[in-house]
């Protein structure tokens, strides 16, 4: 179990996962984007782009998640999505096509809020009672 | 409604279940499925935007439980004590109980139309609403705000997760923040 998390899983669960990846995180931009046409938006798309980068972390291990994308991009990222959020929520301006850009904020908060606190979690156990590296 | 029912039984089972399983995985396991019987009754009841949303949480709870609980046997004692986690489950239920009373109270009573400010949003959201969706233009345009506070608690939640994370790795060199 204590291996999992710097090596990976095995070699079908990473083969599976480097297939599914694109479609999840496909099928997470829809979600957020078609939010206002069909069911949906910022906050399912959100989760299921995090979700995609877990999968990544619990099929390749953590350092290959943290190779793609940083926990600094990542609190960058949900920082901006909720600025920008409050500003166009407190300051409307006319041009800006809020069915696209509210999900699209929501989205940002959410995804990589989740992914950044399960990332957190990752690396707290690391330093935890049960260390076994 | 003999889904919703058949449903609500799955899922009060499931709970029940999940409250006494000595195992701490099962009972993980079996709240998952009451989430997953929660997302099935949305969808009976014509709610896909939550059972979406309903779905897509209950993975992302269940894989952070799993995983907070996966490694350890955390000992989990729920003996003794028993005169106080009595009276306190009294107590909430007394709180609750009241609470429930106030609100279910002001109801509309039997046989007046309840859609009272809802159909007013039927009737113009589509109109100035900006989305083809009546859920997506009520959350983006008449409860903008409620959406902003969603997000302001949300986004405190991961700064304070991440603040505590970064707390306990101080004392590391390479540490977290980078």
């Amino acid at each position: 179990m204590g291996n999992n998390e710097t090596r990976g899983m095995t070699v079908i669960v990473k083969t599976i996962t480097r297939l599914t990846l694109g479609f999840i995180l496909l099928y997470g931009i829809y979600i957020t984007l078609n939010g206002h046409v069909s069911p949906g938006g910022g906050f399912a798309g959100g989760v299921i782009i995090a979700l995609a980068f877990m999968h990544i972390m619990l099929a390749f291990g953590k350092e290959e998640a943290l190779k793609r994308l940083r926990v600094s991009r990542l609190r960058i990222l949900a920082g901006a999505g909720a600025l920008i959020f409050l500003i166009l929520a407190v300051r409307p301006c006319g041009f800006i096509d809020y069915s696209v850009a509210l999900p699209l904020c929501e989205m940002a908060v959410v995804g990589f809020g989740i992914f950044a606190i399960f990332t957190a979690l990752v690396l707290i156990s690391k330093t935890g009672k049960y260390k076994e590296d | 409604m003999t889904e919703i029912h058949v449903l609500l039984l799955f899922m009060i089972a499931a709970a029940v279940i999940a409250v006494e399983a000595k195992d701490l995985m099962s009972s993980v396991i079996s709240v998952g499925a009451v989430g997953i019987g929660l997302s099935i009754a949305f969808l009976v009841l014509k709610a896909p935007d939550l059972a979406i949303m309903q779905l897509v949480v209950e993975i992302v709870s269940l894989v952070i439980l799993i995983r907070a609980t996966a490694r350890s046997d955390i000992p989990f004692s729920a003996s003794g004590r028993w005169a106080f986690n009595t009276s306190a489950t009294i107590f909430f239920l007394a709180v609750f109980l009241a609470s429930a009373y106030l609100v279910l109270k002001d109801l509309p009573p039997f046989g007046s139309p309840i859609m009272g400010i809802s159909t007013a949003y039927i009737e113009e959201a589509l109109a100035h609403g900006g989305a083809s969706n009546v859920v997506a233009s009520v959350t983006l345009k008449y409860r903008l705000l409620d959406t902003l506070g969603e997000m302001t608690v949300l986004f405190t939640a991961v700064v304070g997760i991440l603040a505590l994370a970064r707390k306990g790795r101080q004392g590391k060199e390479g540490g977290y923040g980078k």
